[in-house]
Parts: structure tokens; sequence; C-alpha cells
């Protein structure tokens, strides 16, 4: 990796002075300043920051790294010492040469506190501990305790604080005071008043990551709610991202409410397909069916969040048209086959293909190291290929107006045109004129880019794999059934060069396979080149091939991939 | 950023059916208008302040000077003026209990309820008057009578603690307030 130029590391910041500090004990050096979680200024390193450094878990509600200090849980509360200064401003010394601590009187919240040096903070005194239980005992007053239905439940700070730090029963004989349940606030959003402890992470994230200040508290006391103004619902394009924000079940997904309970759900590193930025996520599934999308943190792609549009598209994989039969049309008449006998007779077809009569297609919807076995086959007939650019709008945020995850990777394995899209045309007059007279399409439904259904009936032989059936599977002679991104592993290369890979969540339906298999199985008939047998394997030596890619190997990506220059 | 222009897939609507809309305390005033010598004082008053959003009292204290009530229309009207999402404002009037959310009546009666007034039976004047306007003496927050011509209300220290106690009737005060002084207050208000 080392010897490799092409991978573009961060700039270094400037060298920040380092403060020690001592947590619980143990000795911890931080910087003095650290870059602020929204801006990006450097700012004083807190205290939390300085636990978190060296792995000390300070309970927080409204404390989070990307968001602006709010400091109203008051749940991080932390014991801490400053080292003791004579009149001369020299520290006292112990009579063992050790700097004498002078602990403060007061606790003090450590996500708003900063370190100086010498200081010691201690997290686990049995003042900080009953300082705990009573700021829980607190925040538990007014709460309904409706975790049996509640979506948060399992993954619901309140629960786990309240496990770790508070006390076994109430002492709380009053009633407790009632607010809105149930309250629509948004498209996507319900919210549960009730529920709420006030951290106003949703109220800062909207306010200072979207700006679209949409939230506010109103009214006083234990009367306060969180509330949007009336009749303007909270509906930016990122307003899901609070229903993770919110430590407690308060703000819910309407697309996920009462859906499953989180604890069935398995968790597989993936990434949202849905625009260019290639935000990363984690997919939530239970038994083979997907049920939601989370943002996965990684700060040079999307930090930790995503749009709503990204994160709801995903019910075209549990579509019920979906393509899950191989299926072989002679003629008029389409019988339905499998990969067993298919493969053996498309292979045969492909090989009697002449070079300079073929075209490929291959969406930049697919993964790279599909891209790079369809560039293969391509360059074996000497073909036409490209991919069909997809544009839609962009905000401020994350989401970019190339709709397609992978058009870096189209560009890089050589599949796409340039620009991406200015072969249609060609391949379309090819196969008008007759010169063209097999396409493969992968992905995508050429009838909607300029090569109609009249030009694929001129065709010897269209074969076509895709996830749903469209006006190109209908008419191909072999229709392969595809996977979407959640049944299979691969990579895709952001708009900036990111280059990341997805893991398999979910086990495609019926005949469905993963691309890269059945390609693979036809290469070595038709081209003579067999691809590694791996997945891996297939990166690494697609890497090898692709000059943008020189130096990047599969097991480099880890969960948050790498850069490279496009 | 405008939403409407990104096509967002439809969420499920499970559970959502029983779903209320957004509570909306705030009251309608389609003829809600600031007359321009207004309109000038308070921009000027903004001016005061090192940024504009640390007028938002002051507007809103000028409003319910004007108008006896803060309604949907004149928190949009603020918020626009300051340069913030009505939110902002919005917040600030059902934080502070001295802005009506509700049209008050003609006359306003405040009444002391703090130590010295409440141990001389300002409570008795604040029963007095909801018995006789036909208001609930129980009732929480002001209360204006069906003819719209009175709102009783509970506040805080007036500043008079010397001659609790005490009681306000729009702009004029009054000290050791008695029964029969309550009454004479009400004859007086025509």
């Amino acid at each position: 990796m080392s010897t490799n130029a092409k991978i573009e590391t961060p700039p270094t910041p400037a060298p920040v002075e380092k403060i020690k500090v001592k947590v619980d004990g143990r000795e911890v050096e931080v910087p003095k300043t650290m870059p602020d979680g929204v801006t990006g200024k450097p700012v004083p390193t807190t205290m939390i920051q300085a636990c978190h450094a060296i792995k000390v878990e300070v309970p927080h509600y409204c404390y989070h790294p990307r968001l602006p200090v709010a400091g109203n849980c008051r749940m991080c509360l932390v014991e801490f010492g400053t080292p003791a200064m004579g009149p001369d401003r020299k520290p006292i010394l112990n009579p063992d040469g050790t700097a004498k601590i002078l602990k403060s009187p007061r606790p003090a919240i450590a996500c708003a506190t900063p370190i100086s040096p010498g200081m010691e903070i201690y997290t686990n005194t049995p003042n900080v501990r009953f300082m705990r239980e009573g700021i829980l005992e607190f925040l538990l007053i007014n709460h309904p305790l409706d975790c049996p239905i509640c979506d948060q439940a399992g993954e619901c700070k309140l629960q786990e604080y309240s496990v770790d730090h508070g006390q076994t029963s109430s002492r709380f004989a009053e009633i407790k005071v009632h607010k809105p349940k149930r309250v629509d606030l948004g498209p996507r959003i319900i919210l549960d008043d009730e529920r709420c402890i006030l951290c106003t992470r949703c109220i800062r994230f909207t306010r200072d990551v979207v700006g679209d200040d949409a939230l506010g508290i109103v009214n006083r006391g234990s009367y306060n709610t969180i509330t949007a103004y009336p009749g303007k619902p909270f509906d930016n394009n990122y307003s899901l991202n609070t229903v993770d924000l919110c430590p407690v079940g308060a703000l819910t997904s309407k697309d996920f409410r009462f859906q499953m309970r989180v604890w069935f759900l398995k968790e597989t590193k993936s990434l949202c397909t849905s625009c260019g930025t290639g935000c990363n996520v984690v997919v939530g599934s239970r038994e083979d069916r997907m049920f939601r999308y989370k943002p996965r943190e990684n700060d040079s792609v999307n930090a930790t969040w995503m749009c709503d549009h990204g994160r709801l598209n995903y019910r075209w994989i549990h579509n019920p048209e979906r393509l899950v039969q191989v299926t072989v049309r002679n003629g008029a008449a389409a019988t339905v086959s499998d990969w067993k006998s298919a493969m053996p007779q498309l292979a045969a077809r492909l090989k009697s293909a002449a070079p300079g009569t073929v075209a490929v297609i291959g969406s930049a919807r697919q993964t790279t190291e599909e891209l790079f076995l369809l560039a293969k086959l391509a360059r074996h007939f000497q073909a036409v290929t490209d991919s069909v650019p997809r544009t839609g709008p962009a905000d401020h945020l994350l989401l970019n107006a190339d709709r397609n995850p992978n058009s870096t990777g189209a560009v890089f394995t050589g599949l796409a045109a340039t620009p991406m899209g200015s072969n249609l045309g060609k391949i379309a007059e090819g196969i008008r004129s007759g010169r063209i007279k097999t396409l493969i399409v992968f992905g995508e439904d050429v009838t909607r880019h300029g090569i109609g259904a009249d030009l694929l009936a001129r065709l010897d032989l269209l074969v076509a794999s895709d996830i749903l059936p469209n006006a190109t599977t209908k008419l191909a002679h072999f229709v392969l059934p595809g996977c979407a991104h959640v049944e299979k592993r691969g990579t895709f290369v952001n708009v900036k060069g990111h280059v990341q890979k997805f893991m398999k969540a979910i086990e495609p339906k019926g005949d469905a396979r993963a691309e890269v298999e059945f390609l693979k199985e036809l290469l070595p008939t038709v081209t003579g080149w067999t691809a590694p047998r791996s997945l891996e394997g297939l990166f690494n030596q697609m890497a090898g091939e692709i000059p943008a890619l020189q130096g990047v190997t599969w097991a480099a990506l880890g969960d948050t991939g790498v850069r490279v220059q496009i | 950023m405008n939403p409407q222009t990104i096509s967002t897939p439809q969420a499920a609507d499970a559970g959502t059916a029983s779903a209320i809309p957004i509570p909306n305390p705030l009251c309608e005033q389609p003829d809600f208008s600031v007359p321009a010598e207004m309109v000038a004082v308070l921009d000027e008053l903004i001016t005061h302040y090192p940024r504009k959003r640390s007028a938002s009292l002051m507007l809103l204290h000028a409003v319910e000077e004007r108008y006896g009530y803060v309604s949907r229309q004149a928190v949009e009207w603020i918020a626009a003026r300051l340069e913030l999402a009505p939110i902002n404002v919005y917040e600030l009037v059902t934080f502070y209990p001295m802005f009506h959310r509700q049209p008050t009546g003609r006359f306003h009666l405040r009444i002391c309820r703090t130590l010295s007034c409440a141990l001389r039976d300002s409570y008795k004047i604040h029963d007095h008057f909801c018995r006789k306007l036909g208001l609930d003496p129980h009732g929480h927050g002001a209360q204006t009578s069906k003819d719209g011509m009175f709102t009783v209300e509970f506040v805080e220290c007036l500043a008079s603690c010397g001659t609790a106690p005490v009681i306000q009737c729009n702009d004029t005060f009054h000290e050791e307030v008695t029964l029969e002084k309550a009454d004479k207050i009400l004859e007086g208000c025509k």
C-alpha cells in the first residue's frame, strides 16, 4: 500500500498541542483541541472526549459527537480534580513528588467541560453512580414505560442506562403528566411526546446539520413538549435521521413502526444504492426479509447520516413481481428453464457470435466486479459497450445528482462510454443497420433509453439479466434473474472515487443468483478466460488490471473503503 | 432545500391510522395586520439589539398589548420580521404565561397570588370574580367571560406587597382590594 501514490490520504492536520489527563487513574494524552462535530473548527477537547479516547464509557443522552453540545440531560455528570497551585503559581506536590490534586467540590458535565493539563476525571465513584441514579429517576418520572409496544425497545438508551445505572423500582407515587401521543410530525415520522426525554438532539440536528429549523420545545417545566410548528410538517429529506438520533422511542419511523422487534434483526454492513454518494448503511433483516436501512458511520462519505430518499428506497427488493426463474425464449414461446440447462445453451449461442456484432450494456447499478466481468466479455467480442446515466435533483448534504451507485465503477471497468450513455445511440443504429446481432443487457430496460422493442426484435440474440421484469426482459431470449445488492457481495465506487464493499444480508428468491456467479460460469466457455474463484480474488485481480485501482485489495477496503483518484 | 423536488418513496403506513395532527394551540386572526407606524416603531426597536432574534420578546409584547393575544398570523409575522423560523417565536409564546393564545376580554383582571396577596385572601377575590362572571374558580390560566368583556387570571407579584391584596384591571392598579371593592371595580368596567 505504501508504495502506491494513487490512494489518497486525507491531509494531515497541523499538529495540535497535547494534554495529559487521568481518567479513573489511567493516564491519557489527548489533543488540546479537537474539530467541532458540525463546523470542523478546532474547539477545546472535553472530558467526555478524553474518556472516549481510552474507551471509558460515560453515559449520555444529549451529547452526540456530530451535534453541537447542549449539556441538558446531565447524564454525563462526573467528578474531577485539578492540580493544586501554590501562591507562586507552581503545582503543590505531595510528599512522594506527585502533583497534589484538588478535587472539585461539585461535579461537572463531561460533554461540555474542557480538559486542562493534569486534570483527573473520576467516572465511577459512589457519588457519580448516585448522581446517575438520580438523573435516571427524574427522566423516568413522566416516562410512560410502554417498552412492550415501543419500537425503540432493545436499542433504547433509557432502557440500557436504567439497567446499568438506574434503580430497580420507582418511588414515584404521583400521577404522570400526559402529553400528546401518536403525533403525525411529518410524512415519515410519528412522535410520542410522553417517551421524550427532551435531549434536543432532533432539534439540533435539523437546525444545525440540515439547516431546516423545524423543531422546537413548547410549554414549560414537566409539560415541555417537542413539536413542529402547527401546519408545517417536518418533512425535509433527512428527517428520519432524527429517529436514529432519538435515544428513546419518541421519534419513530412510520416505515418501521411496529414492523419488527429490533433484537430479531440481523445487521449487515452494506451500502445505499440510491445515488452516487454511496452512504454506508446497516441492513436490518430477519429470515430473508429486509426491514430497514440505518446509516453507518463513515467520516469520508456520510458522517453518520443518510437521506430519507435512500433509506426508504428498498421495497423493490421484496417486489412480488421479481424475476425468480431462468427463462429461455424461442420465437414467441418462452419456457421456464434452469441454470444447469440454460447456461450451456447460452454459452454455445454466444460462442458463435462473431466479433464486432455484439453490444454490451451494463447498468451502473451493477457491482464493479460484475461490470469487470462484463467488460471482459465485451472485449472478447470487441463489443460496443455503455451504461445508462441516471440523474435527479441533488441536495446540499448527501443526495447526489448521479443516481447510479457505481458510475465511477462503470467508467473504471471501461464499460461506460465517455460521456456515459453516448454509445446508446450507436448501439441502436448498429442494430438498425443489422451490424449488431447480439445484445447483452444487465440491469437496464433499454427500451426506455432509445433501443425500442422494434429494434430488439431484430436481434439474433438478446440476453437480459435483471431483478424486476421490464420490456427488455420480456423480449429477451435468455432472462437471467439477478440479485439485489443486499443479496450478494461486491463493491461500488462512489462519485468521489471511494471504493466500498457491501456484504450479503439475505438470500435471493427462487433461482435468482448473484450476477458474478453466472458470469464466471459463462466466461471460460465463451472467452477461455477463467475468473478467480472467490469474490476477494476477483476483486484483487480486477484491482491489478484497472489502473485507477492499483494497489487496492479487498482486505484493505475494510468497513469504510478506500479513496482512489478518479 | 425543497423536499418536493425529491421523490422519496412512500413510507409504509402501519400503525399510523390513529395519528393525530401536530397540536395547534394558536388562534387564527385572519384580519391580522400591523399598521405602518407600528411597523416603523418595531423596526427601530429591533436595531437596539445585537441580533434581531433578541427583539423577539419585545415584539411579542407589542403584539400582545395591541391585540390582547398572539395569533398564528402574529407569530408568523414576527418570525418573518426577525428572520426566524416560526417555531422559534412559537416556543416563546407557549413558554411565558403573560402571552395569551386566545383573545382576551375588554377588561383584563390580573389578580396577584404571590405570597403577601395570597396570605391576604387574593384567592377569595379570584373566586369572587369568577363566580360573578360565570367562570370556573378552579380553572387553570386566563379565563374569558362568555360575552368577551372580562378576562380573569392569576398573575405573579405585581410589586405592591405592602398594600396586598392587589389587582390590576387593564392598566389601572387597585390596592388593598376587598370583596366590596372588587364589586365596585367590576361596576366601573363599562
